[in-house]
């Protein structure tokens, strides 16, 4: 796709300055899921932004799929939007098809293929899905952009991503410490710690801040917070 | 159902020849050789670049209502081009659209949207498209656009009364979509949102001090933006209807630009 100065050189004009069409935009966000034996707490901050501004201080990046399964996606938000657009509709599809909303298990396997599906031209988007499994456990699926999918216990994602990992990695993987007892995670020190990683990563990245939108799965459906990071 | 791919679709009759339609590229070209050589022109992309440009498009959200705001000028570069590019349009009763970028890519997609109306009238069934309807709408086109790597070039705002409340949305050339309460594209996204969000932060407007902001917005972009033009437009949308109003000509004073000095 080349434009009037590479086909036809004699109508090139010096100065002339030439946008190229990037198909992909960065526009941030962190997401953090903590999974404990009959629980998922998931947390996304709520600031959509490009570069140097913000598009918003409010946008939820959290979609309930159904009353056992949250995903979080940030990224490239008009990919997430359609990925998440596209994930509703096969689900609901699968409802009418098999009278029954579909696992967790199940959603984390449809998009690692969705997002396979498209290899060679990828959605952008850092996908999280928390929620309860078929046993009543609490379970977090992470994947890369075009489909890895691994199930662990707590993970972060997205712009901020690198950064809070290593500190869940001591608070709740207990890496990296000596003479310490593995103990089950309760829910509110799972909250806790997430209110915590996240006013971390809003001091140090510029694509984290505003509020976080923190949703949490239990058998009994899933319960709405809000926390204020800071909005600089 | 790979062993039986080759009975449902027939071998293509030509190989390692010229496409047809297509510029052929002779293998032993040097110019070919080398990561250097050039893919072929692909002219179904109409507007791998914007040719006539519109600058920013200020829109804030009120009590009841929204206002938004845009200049006239059609740029070719930086040349002002054309003075009369009006861009701020009334969908339906309810709804108000502006849009920034390129004016040939707002004035295609402006005819289908008109046809669109058009054909929701005919039906005659008393139904009206709503604002987030059109906002989701304009999402899927243009995501789809720049699937295919030939995008509509343009940042577009919805306002309009969604089951009596305001509503205001953005969308840009990749269909990345959001909504708040103080929406500026291009450059009014450095210089107005902070203008608009001082304000906003400290509680609801109303419509007079909603249109008060959006002419300060105008105006400082007037003296900053240099893609900008004092004559401008302002439309308003609450749930008595849509009301544009005729280009307006902002009064400017630069009898204080001496005194600026860049060093």
């Amino acid at each position: 796709m080349l434009g009037i100065n590479d086909n036809f050189p004699e109508y090139a004009l010096p100065g002339v300055k030439k946008v190229h069409f990037e198909p992909y935009a960065d526009n941030g966000g962190s997401i953090v899921a903590i999974a404990g034996d009959d629980f998922a707490v998931i947390g996304a901050d709520t600031r959509l932004s490009t570069g140097f501004s913000i598009y918003t201080r409010e946008q939820k990046k959290l979609f309930k799929l159904s009353d056992q399964t949250v995903l979080g996606a940030t990224g490239c938000w008009c990919d997430t939007l359609t990925l998440t657009r596209l994930l509703q509709a096969r689900m609901q599809m699968y409802e009418h098809e098999h009278n029954k909303a579909m696992t967790t298990p199940a959603v984390a396997q449809m998009l690692s293929t969705m997002l396979y599906y498209k290899r060679f031209f990828p959605y952008y988007v850092s996908n999280i899905l928390a929620g309860i499994d078929s046993e009543g456990k609490g379970c977090v699926y992470s994947y890369d952009p075009i489909g890895h999918c691994e199930r662990s216990t707590y993970r972060a994602g997205g712009s901020a991503g690198a950064q809070l990992q290593p500190l869940l990695d001591n608070q709740i993987g207990l890496k990296n410490m000596q003479n310490v007892t593995e103990a089950p995670l309760p829910k509110e020190k799972a909250l806790a710690l997430l209110k915590d990683v996240f006013i971390s990563a809003a001091e140090r990245d510029i694509y984290t801040g505003d509020s976080i939108y923190i949703l949490i799965i239990t058998a009994n459906g899933i319960q709405e917070e809000k926390f204020e990071l800071r909005k600089d | 159902m790979a062993f039986m791919g080759h009975t449902l679709s027939p071998a293509p009759l030509w190989h390692n020849g010229p496409t047809p339609g297509a510029f052929y590229n002779f293998p032993a070209n040097s110019s070919n050789l080398g990561p250097a050589s050039r893919p072929l022109q692909d002219f179904r992309a109409h507007s791998a670049s914007p040719i006539t440009t519109t600058t920013s498009v200020v829109a804030v959200k009120f009590d009841k209502g929204c206002v938004i705001a845009a200049d006239t000028l059609g740029s070719y570069g930086s040349l002002a081009r054309f003075r009369d590019c009006p861009r701020v349009m009334k969908v339906n009763d309810l709804i108000m659209l502006g849009s920034g970028g390129d004016y040939a890519d707002f004035q295609y997609l402006k005819d289908i949207i008109e046809q669109k109306i058009i054909d929701e009238q005919c039906l005659g069934d008393g139904l009206n498209l709503k604002p987030r309807s059109l906002h989701c709408w304009l999402t899927r086109v243009l995501y789809n656009k720049r699937s295919k790597m030939d995008p509509l070039w343009n940042n577009y705002v919805v306002a309009g009364i969604q089951d009596g409340e305001p509503f205001l949305g953005a969308v840009d050339k990749l269909g990345t979509a959001y909504e708040d309460a103080a929406i500026a594209t291009g450059l009014g996204a450095y210089m107005a949102t902070p203008l608009i969000r001082d304000v906003t932060e400290k509680g609801p407007l109303d419509e007079e001090s909603a249109k008060a902001l959006v002419r300060k917005c105008m105006e400082v972009l007037f003296y900053r933006d240099a893609r900008s033009f004092p004559r401008y437009q302002i439309g308003v949308v609450t749930a008595a209807g849509v009301k544009i109003d005729e280009p307006v000509d902002l009064k400017h004073d630069w009898s204080l630009a001496h005194m600026i000095k860049m060093k």
